[in-house]
């Protein structure tokens, strides 16, 4: 094969051993094992990196969930093999209360974090916009690769984590000091917490490369013909995306690093007037409630961090399927962009009642309430997209409707939670979160999902097999709505979140039902994903051969050849014609028509609002 | 509950035994096959879509149903009321949302299945549907908003007009303690480096105002008084809860928090309202606070005014000789006090 002449690839000497598919025997003797599948700055390679890491880590995190599922539903009931897994942590079967807060706080970390950030943006920005915009790679592949380096040490130092002597960090994944700052107050905040710390800065380091990476390939290496108002959504989504990453992260850091001086080093930022353990410490003058203002400026961003991307991949998903051009795409557009803005507007909603001055919690009602708007505009946008459309229920497609009803279902109890005078009752209880695991939690992964089932043709050139996807998808769904609906019932009855046992109060005896439909249908949401672990490793080898463009969609990447090659497409890149939507154009002879044909080539359906 | 669990693991033995089925079946299936299986695949899953909306509405109807006996009795405080009549409010205003989407939703993912026959509708913008569907949520929004921050302000602005019957509520790892003013209506100041085994709060016992100061292990409130919670914490972030007066606030050390309300309800009272003759009211602390936090409670009674002040009296002073002497040099009654406290 040739050479490609790109200069952005001209770092990699390795480039032309990509050109054989991820399976075939390897006969070119210049790319080895490690150039080729570890030290790689090939941006497709890097994203089956950032998958397969994140899926790892995920079914880590949900075995971690129906532990302390099992735990909340038959809290009188010996687990068996629990000590054979988690040794001294579950002797004779019994969940140490310790360890349950640490596994609640590892289980957050890991999915918001190393799952639905790492995993999702890392995974499709690398893959897609290079393929999508017409570029060569990432504008840099070496801060690319790094990138996921960082991620993978970071990922590492958290596992390594879980097996310090004093347990794992567990004040819960927001990690507000003192509880996170005091050794004394809670074994996890020993050593744990240090660790949970350092990953958390190697995890922000990652996240900001990523994201510059991301933010430069799609300002500058669009390809000819590639302006802005025609990039898919997902390209839209991907690099709103990083630019909140690139602006909320850097705060985290700073409010780590604060932790990390109060700690360590005898700061007073977040603590004050303390005596614990029998002793009045020397901290004075700082504010708890400092940490978290910092914490959620970047916490609240960053659910949209992990929402956007999933609407973004659900938007090409469910275009693409019902044969149909996505319904308002400058709307599209124009609601990620405010509900970007406004992300950085509305952190304080998480601090209602933590002793913020009250006024300033009427100013973020009034901004959260305002995100519903554009999150209803999309909405109601993609429940269009499907009218009248010519719907190929393909896995994919499930999942973005999925999502659709998710995001619904989470989204309206937010305007609950959001409205700061009904908040005072369901604050911290089962209602939060059941809340978020619908909306963020349950979206978000369904977004993942429609990706890795769309683009997994593109990722390994098979196709996963479509019966486990749809068996797949309807256990999922089930699973999630009956683990996740009867919470909310919890909640409104005062039930709070992050308690080990419900045991010593008499008031919550009858709600014990609920907990158990909880945890069954949480087992069955779990083993739904063992179908999906299984179809896709199986179908990475033993799939169907994909054809070129399976789904029959317009965009770039499905011009690219199916085996991989370091440069995307060989000789000179594709040209970009018209915008990625035209699905059922009237007059053309298909139900699509491709980015890279011209108006010249399409008489027969050229209108006068093309674009 | 076993069985429960056992149900669970057998059905997912079932599903990986068929998987294995699925995937063998699948892999034969030639490429002619594929648009007649893409076409039953069509059927089953837009079938399953309109099955699950269905089937989901139906059930969620039957939850609400069948738990709304045991959610939350009526609120046992003045604001708590308007709190649930706004919930009550937006409850119709979200549902009758949820059911105008997900109907949409699930019903046209129903409808327009793939046909090889037909086109879709080539329909990529309309500026009008756009406005009506910004606009509407919008004004309901807006009312929501009006009305909800009313609310807020409502009950957070209390403190410039009112003074209350101050309770301090103090928190630390797994312990409330309550204190009460005398006749004085001031507690006396605190500092954490006053803290001993004997002064568990901490209580300057040069301040005038701590003299008559009582403490207690368990929350009264006389029905009907403008209660002012004086929220403090000795070591990491609690949360002060009190769901059956729509009550929270957090705890935080190094600074004060409070939370005005009036309780309409007495125990009795509320033992009646529930047909619960067991009836309790409860505090939980509702941040997690280390490894006992979910044992973290203290009991609640409301009382009627002269109850209150009985049982007022029966308990003991923070510095029962802190008249005579400033030193307060602890006494076996107080240390009695703080037994029961720890």
């Amino acid at each position: 094969m040739e050479v490609t002449p790109n200069k952005h690839i001209a770092h990699s000497a390795d480039a032309h051993g990509h050109a054989h598919g991820h399976h075939d025997h390897d006969h070119d003797h210049d790319d080895n094992f490690w150039s080729k599948y570890i030290f790689t700055t090939d941006h497709k390679m890097i994203a089956k990196q950032f998958l397969n890491t994140a899926i790892f880590m995920a079914f880590l995190a949900m075995f971690m969930s129906l532990i302390f599922r099992m735990q909340l539903a038959w809290p009188d009931t010996k687990i068996p093999f629990l000590e054979d897994i988690i040794g001294k942590w579950g002797k004779d079967g019994k969940l140490d209360p310790g360890f349950y807060l640490a596994l609640v706080t590892i289980h957050g970390t890991i999915m918001v974090f190393f799952v639905l950030t790492g995993g999702l943006s890392g995974t499709f920005s690398n893959l897609l916009i290079p393929l999508q915009v017409g570029a060569r790679d990432m504008a840099s592949g070496f801060l690319n690769a790094l990138s996921f380096w960082f991620f993978a040490l970071s990922s590492v130092v958290m596992l390594i984590s879980l097996g310090v002597e004093s347990g794992p960090a567990s004040g819960g994944w927001t990690v507000y000091p003192p509880l996170s700052a005091l050794p004394q107050a809670i074994p996890g905040s020993g050593l744990g917490m240090t660790l949970w710390l350092i990953s958390m800065v190697l995890f922000i380091a990652s996240s900001l490369l990523g994201g510059i990476n991301y933010i430069t390939t799609v300002l500058n290496l669009r390809t000819k013909g590639m302006m802005m108002t025609r990039l898919p959504l997902t390209i839209w989504a991907f690099f709103i995306t990083a630019i909140l990453g690139v602006l909320s992260f850097p705060v985290l850091l700073a409010a780590s690093l604060l932790l990390v001086f109060d700690r360590s080093f005898g700061t007073s930022f977040y603590l004050s007037d303390i005596f614990i353990d029998g002793a009045p410490l020397d901290h004075a003058g700082g504010s708890p409630i400092l940490y978290q203002h910092l914490f959620w400026f970047l916490g609240h961003p960053e659910v949209y961090i992990v929402l956007l991307p999933a609407l973004g991949l659900a938007s090409e998903v469910i275009s693409v399927n019902s044969r149909k051009p996505i319904f308002g795409y400058k709307a599209m557009i124009g609601s990620m962009l405010v509900i970007a803005f406004l992300s950085f507007v509305v952190w304080g909603h998480h601090m209602f009642i933590t002793g913020m001055n009250p006024f300033l919690g009427s100013v973020f009602v009034f901004t959260t309430l305002l995100v519903a708007i554009p999150s209803a505009v999309k909405v109601f946008n993609y429940i269009t997209t499907l009218w009248k459309g010519n719907i190929q229920f393909t896995p994919q497609m499930l999942f973005g409707i999925g999502l659709v009803s998710t995001f619904i279902t989470g989204g309206l109890t937010g305007v609950i939670l959001g409205d700061s005078a009904l908040d005072i009752n369901i604050h911290d209880t089962y209602f939060v979160v059941a809340h978020f695991h619908i909306v963020m939690g349950s979206s978000a992964i369904f977004g993942m999902f429609a990706g890795v089932y769309h683009w997994f043709p593109r990722m390994y050139g098979r196709m996963m097999n479509k019966k486990l996807g749809y068996i797949h998808f309807w256990l999922t769904l089930i699973g999630l709505y009956g683990t996740f609906f009867p919470m909310h019932f919890l909640g409104l009855a005062g039930m709070p979140r992050r308690y080990y046992a419900f045991t010593s109060y008499e008031s919550f005896d009858a709600l014990v039902n609920i907990n158990h439909i909880v945890t069954v249908f949480a087992i069955i949401g779990g083993l739904a994903q063992l179908i999906f672990l299984f179809n896709f490793y199986y179908s990475m080898r033993y799939g169907k051969k994909s054809v070129q463009n399976p789904w029959k969609a317009n965009t770039l990447e499905w011009t690219a050849p199916i085996e991989h090659l370091h440069g995307n497409w060989p000789g000179a890149l594709p040209e970009v014609h018209r915008w990625p939507y035209d699905y059922s154009k009237p007059g053309a002879p298909e139900d699509f028509i491709p980015q890279t044909v011209p108006f010249s080539e399409t008489p027969e359906s050229n209108t006068s609002h093309d674009h | 509950m076993n069985i429960l669990l056992i149900l669970a693991v057998v059905f997912g033995t079932l599903v990986l035994v068929r998987l294995a089925n699925v995937a063998a079946i699948a892999s034969k299936l030639s490429e002619e096959n594929e648009a007649a299986e893409q076409e039953s695949a069509n059927r089953w899953n837009s079938i399953g879509m309109l099955t699950f909306l269905i089937v989901g509405l139906i059930t969620m109807f039957y939850l609400i149903n069948a738990y709304s006996p045991l959610m939350l009795p009526v609120s046992a405080s003045e604001h708590g009321v308007a709190i649930d009549n706004l919930m009550s409010v937006n409850w119709i205003v979200l549902i009758i949302t949820f059911l105008i989407t997900q109907i949409l939703l699930f019903f046209f993912a129903f409808k327009y299945k793939f046909n090889k026959n037909r086109r879709s509708f080539y329909f990529y913008d309309n500026n009008k549907l756009e406005a009506i569907w910004t606009i509407i949520p919008t004004v309901v929004l807006a009312a929501l908003i009006v009305t909800g921050m009313r609310e807020w302000n409502d009950i957070t602005n209390k403190s410039d007009k009112m003074e209350g019957l101050k309770i301090q509520i103090y928190a630390k790892q797994f312990v409330f303690t309550t204190r009460y003013t005398g006749a004085d209506k001031n507690l006396g100041k605190t500092n954490f480096r006053l803290i001993t085994d004997a002064n568990p709060i901490g209580v300057d016992s040069t301040d005038k105002a701590s003299a008559d100061d009582i403490i207690s292990n368990e929350l009264v409130m006389p029905k009907g008084g403008e209660i002012e919670l004086v929220i403090n914490s000795r070591d990491v972030i609690h949360s002060v809860y009190l769901p059956h007066f729509r009550v929270q606030m957090n705890a935080v050390p190094g600074m004060t928090t409070r939370f005005f309300f009036k309780p309409t309800m007495t125990t009795v009272e509320m033992q009646k309202e529930t047909k619960n003759p067991k009836f309790e009211y409860v505090m939980l602390c509702n941040k997690v606070c280390g490894v006992a936090h979910y044992n973290m409670k203290m009991p609640v009674r409301v009382v009627e005014m002269d109850e209150y002040n009985k049982w007022l009296k029966s308990q003991p002073l923070v510095f029962p000789l802190a008249t005579d002497s400033t030193t307060a040099a602890p006494t076996a009654t107080m240390a009695a006090a703080t037994t029961v406290l720890k």
